[in-house]
């Protein structure tokens, strides 16, 4: 788990990865598993509705980093497994691919977590997901209306990330 | 720092039929092991249902902070996946070949019971072989 070192933003987006990125769609949880944002991009599939399909995320996602922790290889004192974690604790992942889309993931200290789902030949998202959460930090956080915990209705935010999404395909 | 760490294979229900571990540090005992793996089965079984696009097959590969986890599944259900270290590569090959070594060695025995856990002399001895082939042919490189 990496903390970052400064809060500001970076003056530049960084540099798209691989081409063919393509975003499917974006959600963002805060530690409580309250769905904050949810974007769509293009999907055209939809198994759930929409409370159930991001039940379903954040599941999966509470359920791969406690199997994560507890796989691995490299620590001796691993704890048990199903225990809840806090951000930064134990062995997290930042990504899983499927023939169909990738999942890169990233939790701040704070427990922010940011999925964005993509086509599986992106390339590694990890510093786009960084200027994604300083957008939430810029956009969200400093906007002296929006209230912690509810869900986030900037008009900035979200055209902000649409732009930059679309960048990176 | 070995290039494989630990391999499981599970069957079509999640059942943990085989698991070898090559040096992963601190001792992971059986019921936990029987824990990941069909935590792993029903994993897989929700990345699918979350695609954004039709015929999605479950999750390929898995990168966590200190380790990738590679998964393959057979067209009858049966999932090898091995954890390996960060940016191993030709993992994909790798699984094949375990895979071929499970019809040849497990399946055609005849002593062994479809789904059962594996106890054939020959698949162990076998994919030690491919283990250490693999971990030669990466320090070659």
């Amino acid at each position: 788990m990496q903390f970052f070192g400064s809060s500001e933003i970076s003056p530049s987006p960084p540099a798209p990865t691989a081409s063919g990125n393509y975003g499917h769609m974006m959600y963002v949880f805060n530690r409580n598993g309250v769905c904050l944002l949810y974007r769509e991009w293009n999907r055209p599939l939809r198994t759930l509705n929409q409370q159930q399909d991001h039940k379903l995320m954040f599941g999966l996602l509470f359920s791969l980093k406690s199997l994560t922790a507890k796989m691995d290889p490299t620590s001796v004192e691993k704890g048990n497994l199903g225990v809840p974690l806090l951000p930064g604790q134990g062995c997290s992942f930042h990504s899983f691919r499927t023939n169909t889309y990738k999942l890169s993931f990233m939790e701040s200290p704070s427990g922010i977590k940011i999925i964005l789902v993509t086509h599986p030949r992106a390339g590694d998202l990890r510093e786009p997901l960084k200027y994604i959460y300083n957008l939430y930090v810029e956009y969200v956080v400093k906007n002296p209306l929006y209230s912690p915990g509810t869900p986030i209705k900037s008009e900035l935010f979200n055209t902000n990330l649409d732009q930059y999404v679309r960048g990176l395909g | 720092m070995p290039a494989v760490y630990s391999l499981y294979i599970i069957n079509k229900s999640g059942g943990l039929i085989y698991h070898k571990d090559y040096g992963s540090a601190g001792r992971m005992d059986t019921n936990d092991s029987l824990r990941l793996a069909s935590l792993w089965h029903s994993m897989h079984a929700i990345s699918q249902q979350l695609s954004p696009v039709a015929g999605c097959t479950g999750i390929e590969l898995l990168e966590a902070d200190t380790f990738d986890l590679h998964c393959f599944q057979s067209l009858t259900g049966t999932k090898f996946f091995v954890v390996a270290a960060p940016g191993t590569q030709n993992m994909e090959s790798l699984l094949k070949h375990i895979y071929e070594l499970y019809t040849d060695y497990v399946l055609k025995n005849p002593f062994y019971e479809m789904e059962m856990p594996i106890r054939c002399e020959l698949f162990d001895i076998n994919l030690t072989q491919a283990i250490q082939n693999d971990r030669f042919a990466l320090l070659g490189r």
